[in-house]
């Protein structure tokens, strides 16, 4: 949990994702009012939340499917308000979603190498000539689809359709198709849904693990109260689509606004 | 152009609209509640048509009795075309369920050729609606005023059933949400088939009306006004029935009137609905009346 | 590249399956080969919307008009002057059409680029539209490819149409262009570009946070498929020697459909399988249209049976087996393979 360190105005040195007072609205309704976070290059951080609060339409905010009424989000010094989500993960933003958006004919090879996508130099009229160099990158990809797939551990599975993958390893394939973009931010939406205790602790390593031999920074949301403090070293807790407080895990667990927020009100009682 | 010439063409185009509202009611509805193009309802239209000529010339029965056997019988028909064809698919992907309509559509044609061979067959039109009233220069056929004042008529009553009754009212919570309105307790299929039946009788009206207007009835006579009546509704529209009404009675202007205007385009006549769709869909893809629907991420 | 076990049963598959249509005039009679030649072209036609609508998942109707350019640029290209200047009887033949005349080959891939590059002004404004509304605008825009070629008449002789197209596209032509429209496909399809259509058509959204420009990749598609179905045209147009606009109408995308959807989306050998069955089907079919003698009875041919026979086959396909002859899946030689040594293995037990 040491090495986090908060980007501050008002240069916020060291941050690589900023966003400063993003505001979304649809039609009349504010999914995301006046949000502001700086995320630092190599950090774990997690956003929380009951649900409806807005955490999803913060992905979506900042993976380029919304553009925000108000506000700015950088990425690595550069704006990328507006900007298409392709052009986004170019950049270097990959995300995961809440419902599993796999291809479920195809298999996990497959599903890997179209991550792969974005990073390949040959274009597409070279694979009718059969050029050489064209098949040279695929069996590149698929090599990397290979090796990234063993990192999430399905390297037995690889000719397997992703359809018919158990819900667990399904989410560890959106991982690695992710992961297949070469992104330096790693945006995740619920990971560990769906997973049991057991399935949960591994993915809190797992994230930890990839973080480190990926150099990523990774900012995820979750409901499960045990990865988020198990593994974020900072926490924003959205209510009503605001920040209603953020801070290293113990000061969150600790805030009576955000327990207030979670738990509801008997239990801030019994703790008093 | 003068004037009595503008209200000639204004008459013309009120007509046709009529038709192609009647129509297009029928594929909002269906596309409302069930999100699918049924493609089959022009041939309806064509089954009705069908139905009238043999009721009067075959069995000699009495026009408005025949007109109404005919209605019904096609409303039937659309019942069955639903329980066959589409029933089955309601959980496939939508495009099985279109190329299902797609196939029945053929079907429904392929048999008209055989059953009454594919030669058009010449409609009487009877007397009172042939004579016209002449004011002036301008004549107008009783034909020109039963079309639009029977399809006011007909929209009425179904705007009644849809918004007045019971299974009006299942109708529209169908196509808000299926999912919940059968949780309540509602049998979504009898609700389906109550609209696949209101849709083809309409259907079947427009298409004795257009018999008489273009007195003859052949196999592939649903074809283009199906396809132009289905623009109609998503340039209204689709799912709206108001929108239906309005698509249809402006593509209705929207032809007479650019042919009235601009002679030498008669020739591209069929294209201006097609335009007028791709038009629409480029704009504002919702259409008209239409709501607007997004894909949640 | 390596020559692997697979790749060589293809090519000497290829080539035996060449010199047999080489000889087939010694032992088909005229109508078998022009069947087969249809087969040929129906084949170029299936891979076509397959690719646009099995792989990318674009519910295209357009298909027509895209033969439609191709048979027309083609029957320009290839018909002689002299012919043209007698057949254009309503209204004149324009220049530069009037001189045109280019070897066939020139002609095919001609129809093939100009169908392409129409495309393209299709589909970079209705691409952005779903399903079936891209359906219908698809098939809007087939239609007005239809009533645009009735109108100019000085270049395509309005509705009278083409009459006397040569006839260059032979069995082996035909077979030729077939074999390179699969090759072709199939090397898009199945390398990771292929994987890349897929992803869109099973989820956009997906494919565009994995840094896939959706749109691009979906009018590079259109345009793909666009440009083979055009050359499926050409071949068409020289096939049946008469071209009219009445026969690009939505009944040929129908065919088309039925082809690729039959032998299952998103499988190229299902869609030859699908095009050479329905074929011979419809060919076949034709019997019940003619007038049957069973020796103690005559039964008159009943006009329109064919097709109610074939709706009636298609619905039962679309309602009972959706998935079509092969599904998503491929018929390759590890699974001809597998399925002899199954064979074996059942034989010995």
């Amino acid at each position: 949990m040491s090495g986090f360190v908060l980007p501050t105005p008002p240069d916020y040195a060291g941050a690589l994702l900023l966003a400063r007072n993003v505001t979304m609205r649809f039609g009349g309704v504010t999914a995301v009012s006046d949000l502001s976070l700086a995320l630092p290059a190599g950090a774990i951080a997690g956003i929380i939340g009951p649900n409806g609060a807005g955490k999803t339409t913060v992905f979506n905010v900042l993976s380029g499917f919304y553009t925000p009424q108000e506000g700015e989000i950088t990425f690595d010094g550069a704006s990328i308000r507006g900007k298409e989500p392709n052009d986004i993960c170019r950049l270097g933003m990959a995300r995961t979603f809440q419902n599993i958006r796999l291809s479920p004919q195809m298999t996990v090879l497959e599903n890997i190498m179209v991550g792969c996508h974005v990073r390949r130099h040959c274009p597409w009229w070279m694979a009718p000539l059969g050029l050489p160099r064209f098949y040279r990158e695929e069996e590149e990809l698929r090599e990397k689809g290979r090796r990234l797939a063993e990192r999430v551990h399905l390297s037995e599975q690889l000719d397997e359709t992703a359809g018919s993958l158990p819900y667990g390893a399904q989410r560890r394939l959106e991982i690695a198709r992710a992961l297949a973009t070469e992104p330096r931010l790693l945006l995740l939406d619920e990971p560990a849904a769906g997973m049991n205790p057991q399935e949960s602790l591994e993915l809190m390593h797992f994230i930890g693990h990839i973080r480190d031999e990926f150099a990523l920074t990774i900012l995820l949301i979750e409901h499960d109260m045990k990865v988020v403090m198990g593994v974020c070293e900072y926490i924003w807790v959205m209510e009503y689509g605001a920040l209603i407080a953020e801070g290293t895990p113990d000061v969150v667990r600790n805030d009576p606004l955000v327990i207030r927020a979670y738990l509801g009100e008997d239990v801030v009682v019994q703790n008093a | 152009m003068s004037f009595e010439m503008f209200l000639q063409h204004c008459f013309n185009a009120l007509t046709l609209g009529s038709l192609y509202a009647l129509i297009a009611i029928g594929y909002t509805m269906v596309y409302g509640i069930l999100r699918l193009i049924n493609f089959a309802h022009g041939d309806i239209l064509m089954v009705g048509a069908y139905f009238i000529f043999f009721g009067t010339f075959a069995f000699g029965w009495p026009w408005a009795v025949a007109a109404v056997i005919s209605v019904l019988a096609a409303g039937l028909l659309g019942v069955i075309i639903d329980r066959v064809a589409y029933k089955p698919l309601r959980d496939a992907p939508r495009i099985s369920a279109l190329i299902s309509a797609i196939a029945v559509s053929f079907l429904i044609e392929s048999l008209a050729v055989v059953i009454f061979t594919g030669q058009p067959r010449p409609v009487l039109q009877p007397e009172w609606l042939t004579n016209a009233w002449q004011i002036g220069n301008l004549r107008i056929t009783h034909l020109a005023a039963f079309v639009p004042g029977m399809t006011i008529i007909l929209v009425c009553i179904l705007l009644y059933i849809v918004y007045r009754t019971k299974p009006g009212l299942a109708m529209r919570a169908i196509s808000k949400d299926i999912e919940t309105t059968r949780l309540l307790g509602v049998k979504v299929d009898n609700v389906i088939a109550l609209t696949f039946g209101l849709g083809s009788a309409l259907a079947a009206a427009a298409g004795i009306m257009w018999a008489l207007r273009y007195p003859q009835v052949h196999p592939y006579m649903g074809v283009m006004p199906g396809l132009k009546a289905f623009i109609a509704a998503v340039f209204g529209g689709i799912g709206s029935i108001e929108g239906a009404v309005l698509g249809g009675v402006a593509l209705g202007f929207v032809e007479i009137m650019t042919v009235a205007f601009m002679p030498e385009l008669s020739g591209y006549r069929d294209a201006f609905a097609f335009i007028l769709l791709v038009l629409v869909l480029l704009v504002k893809p919702t259409g008209l009346l239409g709501e607007r629907m997004e894909e949640k991420i | 590249m390596r020559l692997d076990r697979n790749t060589f049963l293809s090519i000497a598959t290829m080539v035996i399956f060449g010199l047999v249509l080489w000889q087939a005039e010694t032992f088909l009679g005229d109508y078998q080969i022009y069947i087969a030649k249809l087969i040929f072209i129906n084949i170029i036609l299936a891979l076509s919307l397959n690719l646009i609508y099995g792989f990318t998942g674009l519910f295209s109707l357009g298909h027509a008009g895209f033969i439609a350019i191709g048979a027309y640029v083609s029957a320009l290209c290839i018909l002689p002057p002299a012919q043209k200047e007698i057949m254009w009887i309503l209204e004149p033949i324009i220049w530069p059409f009037s001189d045109l005349l280019t070897p066939f080959w020139v002609s095919v891939l001609g129809g093939g680029l100009f169908a392409g590059v129409f495309a393209i002004f299709i589909a970079v404004p209705v691409l952005r539209l779903g399903d079936d509304y891209l359906g219908m605008a698809t098939l809007a825009f087939a239609e007005i490819i239809r009533v645009l070629i009735v109108n100019a008449t000085p270049i395509t002789n309005g509705s009278l149409g083409i009459k006397g197209i040569p006839g260059h596209a032979t069995l082996l032509v035909c077979y030729g262009w077939a074999l390179f429209t699969l090759i072709v496909l199939a090397r898009l399809c199945y390398s990771n570009f292929g994987n890349v259509l897929r992803c869109i058509r099973d989820n956009e959204i997906a494919a565009s946070v994995m840094g896939i420009n959706v749109f691009w990749n979906k009018v590079l598609s259109f345009c793909i498929g666009a440009f083979f179905a055009g050359i499926g045209g050409a071949l068409l147009g020289s096939h049946l020697s008469t071209i009219d606009p009445k026969m690009f109408n939505f009944l040929l995308t129908f065919n088309v459909l039925m082809f690729v959807v039959a032998g299952g989306l998103g499988s190229l050998t299902g869609s030859i399988l699908g095009a050479t069955v329905i074929t011979i089907l419809l060919e076949w079919l034709r019997f019940l249209e003619e007038p049957m003698d069973l020796g103690f009875i005559e039964i008159p041919g009943i006009p329109g049976m064919r097709m109610v026979v074939f709706s009636v086959v298609l619905l039962v396909i679309i309602l009972k087996r959706r998935e079509g002859i092969m599904g998503t899946r491929e018929l390759t030689w590890n699974r001809i393979f597998a399925f002899f040594r199954r064979l074996e293995r059942r034989e010995k037990a």
